[in-house]
């Protein structure tokens, strides 16, 4: 690939240019799994830009980006390959006479009679590609060795036509949301990536990078007030897509310093649980 | 040491710290430091990280090894040349340095820290927190540890000794408040309270991290005292779910209560999975016949019936008393997060009087909140409060052993530990005649059951099983089996 990336400098920086900003852990994962070769399974809060990031990944390495969102029910036929049946009658029916059995039974085995799904369309692209295999943790245990093969030796084999090996190494990020323990085969295979809530620093830029036409202030005062409110005891401590949409109400609404009446009545915008609202402007003295 | 060496002890440590640590994982860790240098210590770390650690649960006790093992390596870190005799070496550096009075040349600000009275340098550590100036408080981390926690080599004392040496020096505990009076006055205006509280967290945050730093510092040095090996052997930590209840720190407690959370939604996650699947109704008669007219009335396709299992009705009765109050707080903080699991949960608590609880986690969401009530509110003192099973058990009989039917499962939740009081063991034996189910779980290590005042095998005989339930690991495993 072109694109390789020499050091976990680069590979920050040139997320930054993606407008994504990465702490020296992610920068650091995505650069080793890259030179290693390896998937990247990636886990954390909800919102935190784990899915983003392998789009991000994408999009700084100009590679297509190939998505298998996972749910329970997912099977071979959707992830991996299934043989064009209506293609494969008409084909029978078209010249009944004139082929010999062993003819047709060739030909309808072929390239041409397969569908590609995600998986096996980025181990066969020619191009460059990111394989993004999201929320993994939403199929059965059973459906996960069906990524096995994919990811420790980037190839796909099918009784009818043998082992289609990639043509280059494709760089692939699985997302989970932690609902169930992952199998210790698919762990094993796989870099691990944990990524948290960001540091105030960093949600600050985030805040800087999303949101056109904010000022340093506010940004700044976001950053402070959802740090604070993460440190409370809630049912669901905001995210970074929820700092982001709260940011971009208060610029809607013209505020360019968060007071405490305007701080309550946008709370909901961050906190999606009565109590946890309840409990924030509490907490926070804006309940007056 | 060359950095396979070290390598080695490293993931040997991690696996005796209970991380599951494969060999190809292993391997996967020996081809990552390769492209990654030593040198860049944060890539490095989180190199080792991705490769080693697969639950995050676990990155506290991988960063603490992670000091021991490479806080000497790397190069803004050295304290002197990683050569053989580290901490001879060290130790002559350190006092020539002390006796010389030279600046110490590393980190910003360092020089001519030494020449300052500790009360300069407290004032300096004010000023460094008030603008959070990073490079300032670690030179000074540095210096207050060099100066205020009296190390010497070979000393048996442990990491937080020498802690609470330096911080007391510094006067830590006071620092804040100092700092927000610093704040209040250089402000023209009244602050809102918005602003105070945000002001507050910001200090608390700063005042944190250079605590973090003095701690780091002390542990550079134990090290290069006594070797990675034998301090990570005094630093070994259990991982959260193996945190004993009976035995749990303050800061233990803080991990486990959040273990919890995730765990419950997984747990919620697999029994609803578990539920749905896995399980086939009865034939569903009328629906077959309607199907088999298709096929010119042969049954050829056989029709269940939605599988509808039932929920068991859930009857908690837990010992609050000191001893085993964790594991209690616990096993209902569980039992409450996953109660769409069952039809009805019920909670009693007791010491030596007994009390229902049920309406404190029905009149809030916030189950931290019940918990709190239940220890403040509930009327479970009858004479002495001292536990008394015995007692407990009669009371609740007489109130509420009515209530038990063929679909409840009843906990008893304790050590057994009776005072020497009369057992009325016979009430175990009449709940389990009405009851689907009667379980006991036992916070204590089987090896201390039924020894001194505990008679868990009078109560136990009469139940369907006896649980060791010490830490949250196997607290997991008895609930799954439950539902």
């Amino acid at each position: 690939m072109s694109s390789d990336f020499v050091s976990v400098s680069q590979v920050r920086d040139g997320l930054k240019k993606v407008n994504y900003l990465a702490d020296e852990g992610i920068a650091g994962v995505v650069y080793l799994a890259q030179r290693l070769g390896k998937p990247v399974l990636i886990e954390g809060p909800a919102g935190t830009g784990k899915t983003q990031l392998a789009k991000s990944v994408a999009e700084l390495t100009g590679a297509r980006l190939i998505r298998l969102q996972c749910y329970e029910g997912l099977d071979e036929s959707k992830a991996l390959y299934e043989w064009n049946y209506k293609k494969q009658l008409l084909r029978i029916q078209a010249d009944k006479k004139s082929d010999s059995w062993s003819d047709v039974h060739d030909d309808i085995f072929s390239d041409e009679f397969l569908l590609t799904r995600p998986l096996l369309e980025a181990i066969s692209a020619p191009d460059p590609v990111v394989l993004l295999i999201d929320e993994v943790d939403r199929v059965e245990v059973e459906t996960e060795a069906l990524l096995l093969e994919v990811l420790s030796e980037y190839q796909v084999s099918i009784p009818e036509l043998g082992t289609i090996s990639a043509k280059q190494i494709p760089m692939v990020f699985l997302t989970s949301n932690n609902t169930r323990e992952l199998s210790e085969a698919l762990k094993r295979r796989c870099l691990f990536l944990h990524i948290d809530y960001p540091d105030m620093e960093r949600e600050k830029e985030i805040v800087l990078a999303k949101v056109p036409d904010i000022s340093v202030n506010l940004a700044d005062q976001i950053a402070r007030i959802v740090r604070s409110i993460r440190q409370l005891d809630l049912k669901k401590a905001p995210s970074v897509s929820e700092t982001l949409d709260w940011a971009r109400t208060l610029i809607l609404l013209g505020v360019d310093h968060i007071d405490a009446q305007q701080a309550k009545e946008t709370l909901h915008v961050l906190l999606k649980y009565q109590t946890d609202i309840a409990k924030a402007a509490k907490e926070l003295s804006v309940d007056e | 040491m060359p950095v396979i060496d070290l390598m080695s002890g490293f993931v040997a440590e991690l696996r005796r710290a209970g991380l599951p640590v494969s060999l190809t994982e292993n391997l996967d860790a020996m081809e990552a430091i390769k492209v990654i240098p030593i040198e860049d210590r944060d890539a490095f770390k989180y190199a080792l990280g991705a490769t080693l650690v697969k639950n995050s649960s676990h990155w506290r006790v991988f960063e603490t090894i992670f000091e021991v093992y490479f806080s000497l390596r790397g190069s803004q870190y050295n304290i002197v040349d990683p050569s053989d005799d580290q901490a001879d070496e060290f130790w002559r550096d350190e006092q020539d340095q002390a006796q010389q009075g030279q600046g110490e040349g590393r980190g910003a600000g360092g020089g001519g820290l030494e020449a300052l009275t500790p009360e300069e340098l407290a004032n300096m550590l004010m000023r460094a927190l008030m603008q959070g100036d990073q490079a300032m408080m670690r030179a000074l981390a540095r210096q207050s540890v060099a100066r205020f926690a009296g190390m010497e080599p070979g000393r048996p004392v442990g990491g937080t000794y020498y802690l609470y040496r330096t911080l007391r020096n510094l006067d830590l505990d006071n620092m804040l408040a100092k700092l927000l009076e610093a704040n209040k006055q250089s402000n023209q205006r009244e602050a809102t309270n918005l602003e105070q509280r945000l002001t507050k967290d910001e200090y608390e945050s700063r005042i944190e991290q250079f605590k973090k730093e003095v701690e780091a510092e002390i542990r550079r040095r134990l090290v290069a005292d006594r070797g990675a090996e034998a301090m990570a052997k005094t630093l070994r930590k259990p991982l959260p779910e193996d945190v004993e209840f009976m035995h749990a720190s303050r800061e233990e407690m803080q991990s486990l209560k959040k273990a919890l959370f995730p765990l419950t939604r997984k747990l919620a996650a697999r029994l609803a999975r578990k539920r749905r699947h896995g399980r086939k109704g009865p034939l569903d008669f009328r629906n077959t016949v309607r199907h088999s007219l298709s096929y010119g009335g042969v049954p050829a396709e056989p029709k269940f019936k939605y599988p509808r299992p039932a929920k068991p009705e859930l009857m908690v009765v837990a010992d609050i008393s000191g001893s085993v109050a964790a594991f209690a707080r616990f096993t209902l903080m569980l039992v409450y997060a996953i109660q769409s699991q069952f039809s009805k949960v019920r909670s009693f608590v007791f010491i030596d009087g007994l009390d229902e609880v049920t309406k404190y986690f029905k009149a809030t969401e916030d189950i931290q909140e019940a918990i709190h009530k239940v220890n403040t509110e509930a009327d479970v003192v009858w004479v002495d409060g001292h536990s008394d099973y015995g007692h407990a058990f009669e009371v609740f009989w007489e109130r509420y052993g009515k209530d038990i039917n063929p679909k409840t499962t009843v906990l008893l939740l304790g050590d057994a530990r009776n005072n020497y009081h009369a057992s009325q063991s016979w009430v175990v034996k009449e709940m389990r005649k009405r009851a689907r189910r009667v379980y006991w779980l036992n916070p204590e290590p089987r090896s201390y059951w039924n020894t001194g005042d505990s008679i868990v095998g009078e109560y136990g005989g009469h139940t369907d099983g006896v649980y060791e339930c010490r830490n949250l690991r196997q607290l997991e495993g008895f609930v799954e089996k439950l539902v």
